[in-house]
């Protein structure tokens, strides 16, 4: 386990989490990331070699339920929230090149 | 006639006889918000019309002679991250400043079937990740016991809102101890109840895992209703647990006969305020009055609880926040280059320092080349975490701890340390990563006047035996008694 994270690596996380941070952010978050990486290296002192992860604490498997038809939100309540819409689609910037 | 200060049971019972309206109960807590909100600021959102109405309709109800349900008239705060139709979700974001919850979540269904009146959204750390409330993009809570004091958090402002007296119950969320230090801060009862045992549908998700609804109350009987009136299987949420729900109400004033209470001194060293531990010894000592055991119990890998959280929280976090992307719902940045740049811009815009905090945290503990040495390791440990309560639980019927390892501490205090805010969780973080119940219930104040708490945990789905267990200690103390003097 490294346990510290440079200014790079903190920019690099920050793009795989989509976030736009400031460049004090990433001073700030540069270190106080270190300071908690170090923290949970702690952790290295335990033999984990033969223990199962525990995902979940109520360990339930394969619920399933019957694949009915159900009453579901209304298209007009569901864009009610959108940032921008058409009345029918939740609108976005153009993804595509327009050639 | 009184009615600010009563508990729900003794509010219902006084509605019942017919010396006071539900109308009378609403309009007196909405007084008593009026006048204390602009020091304690526990709420977000108050929704006076929306309450009278729904009291209104009690009223109405009693008069016709209709069937009531178990909350009839009985004024609830609600945590802000709960989704509940007609009033705002903002999970204290500005990212979802404007957001309207079209749908209402599994607990407000409930409590609108048991006519419960639904008096506003109470004010939280930013999407629950917190310990003290400062991290609301909107306001800092106060502690009603003394205002320069933080409430604790995330569910800072339900707990505040009960201790100064704004309305008898609240609901809260624990992910970590979120429910439980806040009570312990503020002298109230609150309870995280075992994971699974209420639906976390309509609950905005932080850590899917851990997320747990409670209820928050002056006293364990008022926190029985409550959470009679919220648990239970809901089909929409796969990790609810389909076992029925027992009346949590009806055998509470039952002591627990040869109760075993297992106690881990050994994590009670450094960090542990000698008033929190005096505190602890003496409800200990009350309990052995009682006729209980109390018997020293190991739980070597507690210790590592504070690691395997705030890898395994973050990280849930990280994925579960990635749906703030500025399309479907919350803020959309105004300046940006494409589409990615756009998530990106809304997402910085959007979310508050703790939040992005966590879920670079989680990003990077789930990336390539970190998942194993991080993620995957803190899962192992939450086993060896949970492996250790059950074997204690093999010894003893509940186990005792302090909740916190001090009173409330100062607004402000751990402003630039989030490090050593999270230490602070070292008592309650274990819960959750094992997924079994605990309360915290007031036992005590320190020399300042501050409230200090007894958190009592138990085996998975032990609410029942946990409420009865704090329920013997509660009717021998007066603590609940003491409320804060306020305006």
């Amino acid at each position: 386990m490294t346990e510290h994270i440079t200014r790079d690596e903190v920019l690099k996380v920050a793009h795989l989490a989509r976030l736009k941070l400031m460049p004090e952010e990433v001073d700030q978050f540069t270190a106080q990331l270190s300071n908690v990486l170090e923290y949970v290296s702690r952790l290295d002192e335990l033999d984990t070699e033969n223990v199962e992860p525990m995902a979940h604490a109520v360990e339930l498997s394969n619920v399933f339920r019957e694949d009915e038809i159900s009453p579901s939100i209304p298209i007009a309540a569901a864009l009610l929230n959108s940032p921008k819409t058409d009345g029918r689609y939740f609108l976005v910037p153009q993804i595509f090149d327009a050639e | 006639m009184s009615i600010v200060g009563l508990s729900a049971v003794d509010l219902l019972e006084t509605m019942r006889s017919g010396d006071i309206s539900a109308v009378d109960v609403t309009t007196a807590h909405l007084d008593v918000i009026a006048k204390r909100e602009p020091e304690v600021h526990a709420f977000l959102h108050i929704d006076s019309d929306g309450a009278l109405a729904q009291a209104e309709v009690v009223d109405r109800k009693r008069k016709a002679g209709g069937t009531l349900g178990s909350l009839a008239g009985i004024p609830v705060a609600i945590k802000d991250v709960i989704c509940t139709v007609g009033q705002p979700t903002t999970c204290g974001s500005k990212m979802l400043e404007n957001y309207r919850s079209p749908f209402d979540a599994y607990v407000i269904e409930r409590l609108r079937a048991a006519d419960a009146v639904l008096i506003g959204k109470t004010n939280l750390d930013e999407f629950a990740m917190g310990s003290s409330t400062e991290n609301s993009a909107y306001q800092p809570t106060c502690n009603p016991w003394d205002l320069s004091k933080t409430p604790g958090g995330s569910s800072g402002g339900s707990a505040a809102a009960v201790a100064a007296e704004m309305v008898p119950l609240s609901l809260g969320t624990d992910t970590g101890g979120s429910i439980r230090q806040p009570a312990g801060f503020c002298g109230i009862v609150g309870m995280k109840p075992t994971y699974g045992r209420v639906s976390r549908y309509g609950l905005v998700a932080f850590a899917s895992s851990l997320d747990q609804i409670g209820p928050m109350a002056h006293d364990t009987r008022d926190a029985a209703l409550l959470l009679e009136a919220i648990a239970g299987h809901d089909r929409r949420d796969t990790t609810s647990i389909p076992q029925p729900v027992p009346s949590y109400s009806a055998n509470l004033e039952e002591p627990l006969k040869d109760l075993k209470i297992g106690v881990p001194f050994q994590h009670f060293g450094e960090g542990l305020d000698s008033e929190v531990s005096d505190a602890v010894n003496a409800s200990l000592d009350a309990y052995q009055q009682l006729g209980a055991t109390v018997v020293e119990i190991s739980l070597p890998y507690l210790s590592y609880s504070v690691a395997a959280y705030y890898l395994i929280a973050p990280s849930e976090a990280s994925s579960n926040l990635a749906r703030y992307d500025g399309v479907h719902y919350g803020h959309r940045a105004k300046d940006f280059d494409d589409l990615i740049d756009m998530y990106a811009a809304s997402r910085g815009e959007g979310f508050g320092s703790e939040v992005k905090r966590r879920i670079m945290l989680g990003t990077y503990a789930l990336s390539a080349g970190y998942y194993d040495a991080y993620y995957l390791k803190a899962l192992k440990v939450r086993r060896l975490i949970r492996n250790d309560f059950d074997k204690a639980f093999e010894e003893v019927d509940i186990i005792a701890s302090p909740v916190s390892p001090t009173p409330a501490f100062n607004l402000g205090e751990f402003a630039n340390d989030p490090l050593a805010m999270y230490l602070a969780d070292i008592f309650t973080l274990s819960g959750n990563l094992a997924g079994i119940p605990g309360m915290s219930i007031p036992a005590g104040f320190s020399s300042k006047g501050l409230p200090i708490g007894l958190q009592l945990q138990g085996p998975p789905l032990s609410e029942d035996k946990l409420l009865r267990g704090a329920r013997m200690y509660e009717r021998e103390s007066d603590w609940k008694q003491k409320r804060p003097l306020l305006s």
